[in-house]
């Protein structure tokens, strides 16, 4: 029966002696879903299914959506997310599937904000991010601030938003903002976050803000989304709409809402302070080792060859001493090695105690209060854009894009 | 009006939504307590938004939810947690509150969906921080004893509580709901009551639904030959049921004679409303003098028909006022009821005349900011020309009597969405088939009135008592029925009608009393005072002592001497026969710490000597 039928089919279902109609929409695992006139989907074996008509179902409407020409122009690059996704009857879970014009639809109040330009780069979910399609965001912003936008919003998903973020603010210098922005609640739930981030991160597109940042929800109530450097922010909960923090800086700003008010902070980089830039070159042999008590050195062996490595050490930078002289060899063969503290808040310092000092000694560098993942992605960078050891040592401990503060405030 | 259903066609479905008892929610780990609003540990606030379904549509009823904008404000508690707060996704279903509703489903001839997908249905009026209700359809098609027919039987989520208008407390949010549906098989408001009587006795049966207050909700779907289907909300009393099946029907009657009346009349609704703010700039009606817009419209040859009664207090007027209110407007004016409200006879005509009304047209006006005006006047119109059509299919509220008033149209197929958060249940047919069937309460009943001698009424009582299970126990394990039943029941009920806390009395003390009664350690007439000092918080030993400090036999021997010598004259003029009435002393004296048996061989003894000395 399953191989005749097809999403939409009327079909009846007979079960024990009882029996109901309903609209068939697909099978798994020998189990089939229907949807019965009530709008329930159950679950029924697909042997008890008959076909009682064929597929009534027509495609969703797609309303096109009419733009003010006299307002002024921002880029959409979508990427793909929980900004934009939907229920997917193949998997049964949420996955991407929007086209970047279809976030015009599922948030209309930004057609009153700008006329939008729509640039679909991937569709994909933020864990499958790789250093080449950061690379090719990159491109994309780049060619979308040169044909004239004045801000760019890039629709990420949350996960590895901040890796995204760090990595084109490297590779980027922009005079416009680039926000990112997302969503920790799904499109397709009243509740959503994807409408208030998405008009904020409009609103800050637009605004006077000259650098890559994260705007999302700034509390868990729908009044104001917060402004975070790309080089300074992480996702800090799994789920809640304000897990988007600032790490070890003051945030760049926030936006009212519904007022959409922006305000930004003294030391936010304002629009056209830096010219366009393009340096896409990363070098992807780069990881990261979160440091473990009792960690076997053999491990790090896995990570020969490697041109440059992050450590995530404990406290104040510091690794078990056990495994220094497997870190001295992995440097003396040319990998560049940045010690990082899994506090993720504070500042890296290993000239206290004597493991730190040994680590000094063969050569690690000091990450300053890079957090690690901006580390990773600030290795990948140097490393790609470096003509010398010496450059991309000079390079990391310098710095470029915000990552670093030279003064801890808190 | 007429008492013959059948001639009206009256057809009727109840849905009943039970709180389930279960140690926590639905789709998180909280516990199922209510709260006080002063208890909160937190508050915040967020605006929800209609979506399309998976297919693609918008439900009306979202819609029209979404008319106006408005800001939800939810109060936390160290009882809720993210889920109800929509910070984290659900846990899965809860297996306890399944279960129920599994076994409810099998006492009523259910069969049991294979699998079972978590929906998530639609509600954007705030009472729901995701802007839905999780929803799944366990099992189809029973029949009660009675032969109503259980279309579907649902577990849901409850909904959170509102404190006022759009300002919730989480505290109920989540707590396992059973939904049971008839099919439209009912025909008079005596079975619909009947029905709902009937469903809450299996659910109480099951001895793991909630109790109170609250706990219990029953919609009521109904219409008559011509009407329409319509859903009326939140019935909490039973006993209002029919009451309310009545008023529908009543209501539904009306607005059929008033359409026929329209038609006769070749009544008509403009289309295009008036400004006539400047009308009432002047007006001794505050709500007309301050407000920015007026729009009226005119209702031609339709003078009377909007303040005709179609329900005790309500009027066709009340139905378009309700829709109005959609808009944010606090109501309307019509001709048919003016001049009042401070509005005067001069007024009035020229509002008439700047319509061009004449005597059989009636003229309704709103009165608000502009964009509300517009809104409502639109509703307005809508309504009217719904009353050529007769019944508008509607979701109701219920009012206090029996009433009903206009809360949104009937939600359709497309306001649900699958539950992308839970995986589906399998329920296998072992898990069904070992589900054990409670004893139903009317058996109980029976039961009681058979084996333990009670009668009707207080086997009832018994029997729906959330003591039943101890009660059992304790003649199962050698207490006298009667006994028994004074404790959990008779004696309980009279100390809370003097006022006295009997919740704080745990069954496991009321136990270890009755062990003490029958073990003579302790009089049964000391029963009243030991169960009010338990009440109190006393420990029962403590209780005892209290209400019954021990009595040896020596001292009782003494007691009884003095209180015979007392009264050797008494004794000796009645002889044998003065023994009750001083047995009656002598229980006062002991409180009740000494059985009455003892006490009375001891006292015909003493009495006995009385007699025997000259």
């Amino acid at each position: 029966m399953s191989e005749l039928l097809e999403t939409g089919d009327n079909v009846r279902c007979t079960l024990q002696g009882s029996s109901c109609e309903g609209t068939y929409i697909a099978s798994r695992n020998g189990m089939a879903t229907v949807k019965l006139t009530s709008g329930y989907n159950i679950g029924i074996p697909i042997e008890a299914l008959t076909k009682n008509g064929s597929s009534e179902m027509t495609e969703p409407k797609v309303l096109e959506v009419t733009q003010d020409k006299t307002l002024p122009c921002i880029s959409i690059v979508s990427t793909g997310g929980t900004i934009a996704s939907k229920i997917d009857y193949r998997t049964g879970a949420v996955t991407s599937q929007f086209r970047a014009t279809d976030i015009l639809n599922a948030i209309p109040g930004l057609a009153s904000l700008a006329q939008f330009r729509a640039v679909q780069l991937c569709n994909i979910l933020s864990e499958n991010m790789t250093p080449a399609i950061w690379q090719q965001l990159a491109r994309a912003i780049h060619d979308e601030i040169k044909a004239g936008a004045q801000g760019i919003l890039v629709t990420h998903g949350t996960d590895t938003m901040a890796y995204s973020a760090a990595a084109v603010s490297f590779m980027l210098k922009t005079p416009v903002p680039v926000v990112f922005v997302g969503s920790q609640r799904s499109a397709d739930r009243p509740s959503s976050d994807n409408v208030m981030n998405g008009m904020c991160a409009a609103k800050t597109a637009l605004s006077d803000l000259g650098e890559v940042v994260v705007v999302m929800h700034g509390s868990t109530s729908d009044d104001s989304c917060a402004i975070h450097r790309g080089t300074r922010v992480r996702k800090m909960h799994t789920s809640k709409r304000d897990a988007f923090q600032t790490i070890g800086q003051e945030k760049l700003g926030n936006i009212v809402y519904p007022s959409l008010e922006v305000t930004l902070s003294p030391h936010a980089i304002r629009r056209g302070a830096s010219e366009l830039i393009l340096k896409d070159n990363l070098e992807e042999k780069c990881g990261v080792v979160w440091y473990y008590p009792g960690m076997d050195p053999k491990i790090l062996s896995a990570w020969d060859g490697y041109k440059g490595i992050v450590l995530a050490g404990t406290g104040l930078g510091h690794v078990g001493t056990e495994i220094i002289s497997k870190i001295q060899d992995m440097i003396a063969s040319g990998t560049m090695v940045i010690m990082t503290s899994q506090c993720l808040h504070g500042r890296v310092c290993d000239r206290v105690y004597d493991t730190g000092r040994d680590l000094l000694s063969v050569g690690v560098i000091e990450g300053e209060d890079l957090l690690p993942e901006v580390a990773l992605v600030k290795l990948m960078w140097v490393l790609g854009n470096s003509k010398s050891q010496e450059e991309a040592r000079n390079l990391m401990t310098h710095n470029i894009a915000g990552e670093i503060s030279w003064r801890s405030a808190e | 009006m007429s008492e013959d259903y059948a001639a009206l066609g009256l057809v009727a479905g109840i849905e009943i939504h039970q709180q389930l008892n279960t140690k926590e929610k639905l789709f998180c780990r909280c516990p199922t307590i209510i709260r006080e609003a002063e208890e909160a540990n937190g508050e915040f606030f967020r605006y929800l938004r209609a979506t399309k379904s998976e297919m693609g549509e918008l439900d009306r009823a979202a819609e029209e939810e979404m008319m106006q904008v408005r800001q939800f404000r939810y109060l936390t508690y160290d009882t809720t947690c993210l889920v109800e707060n929509d910070e984290e996704p659900p846990a899965p279903m809860n297996q306890e509150a399944l279960d129920i509703v599994l076994t409810i489903a099998k006492v009523c001839g259910m069969t049991p969906v294979p699998e079972i997908h978590t929906m998530r249905k639609l509600v954007i009026d705030g009472s729901n921080t995701s802007g839905f209700q999780r929803t799944a359809l366990v099992a189809m098609n029973g029949k009660l004893p009675g032969g109503a027919e259980i279309e579907t039987v649902c577990l849901e989520e409850e909904a959170a509580q509102r404190i006022e208008d759009t300002f919730f407390s989480l505290d109920r949010l989540g707590i396992p709901l059973i939904e049971i549906t008839t099919s439209p098989c009912l025909h008079t408001p005596e079975a619909v009551q009947e029905t709902a009587a009937q469903i809450g006795m299996i659910l109480r049966s099951t001895g793991r639904v909630k109790r109170g207050l609250g706990t219990i909700r029953q919609d009521i779907n109904i219409s008559i030959r011509e009407g329409a289907r319509v859903e009326i909300k939140g019935v909490q009393e039973l006993d209002l049921i029919s009451e309310v099946v009545r008023r529908e029907a009543q209501r539904q009657v009306a607005l059929l004679e008033i359409r026929e009346e329209l038609k006769k009349r070749g009544a008509s609704i403009e289309k295009t409303p008036v400004d006539v703010t400047s009308l009432f700039s002047e007006s001794k009606s505050r709500v007309l003098k301050n407000a920015s817009m007026i729009l009226a419209i005119k209702l031609n040859k339709c003078a009377g028909l909007v303040g005709r009664e179609i329900q005790p207090g309500r009027r066709l007027g009340s139905e378009m006022s309700d829709y109005a209110k959609k808009c944010g407007v606090g109501g309307l004016f019509h001709t048919d009821e003016l001049p009042a409200y401070g509005v005067i006879e001069e007024e009035v005509v020229s509002l008439k005349a700047a319509l061009s009304a004449s005597p059989e047209d009636c003229v309704i006006i709103v009165a608000d900011k502009p964009q509300r005006c517009q809104c409502a006047i639109k509703q307005i119109i809508r309504r009217a020309e719904m009353a050529f059509e007769g019944v508008p299919k509607e979701t109701r509220k219920m009012l206090e009597g029996g009433s009903t008033a206009y809360m949104r149209p009937l939600p359709g197929a497309a306001r649900m969405y699958p539950e992308t958060d839970v995986f589906q249940v399998r329920v296998t047919p072992e898990r069904f088939a070992d589900l054990e069937i409670p004893e139903m309460i009317d058996d109980t009943i029976a039961r009681y009135m058979k084996e333990f001698g009670l009668t009707r009424e207080v086997a009832r009582q018994m029997a729906y008592s959330e003591r039943r299970s101890a009660f059992e126990e304790v003649i199962a394990s050698g207490i006298k029925p009667a006994l028994a039943e004074r404790a959990f029941n008779s004696t309980l009920r009279e100390l809370s009608r003097e006022g006295i806390l009997i919740t704080r009395i745990a069954d496991d003390d009321i136990k270890t009393i009755l062990c003490a009664i029958n073990s003579g350690d302790i009089a049964k007439e000391a029963l009243s005072p030991i169960l009010s000092a338990l009440a109190e918080g006393k420990k029962p030993e403590e209780a005892c002592e209290i209400a019954a400090p021990k009595v040896t036999e020596n001292e009782l021997t003494l007691i009884i001497e003095r209180i015979v010598t007392e009264r050797s004259d008494f004794i000796r003029e009645r002889g044998n026969a003065a023994t009750g009435p001083i047995m009656g002393v002598v229980m006062k004296e002991v409180r009740g710490s000494v059985d009455g048996k003892v006490v009375n061989q001891i006292l015909r003894e003493s009495i006995s000597r009385v007699l025997k000395t000259p």
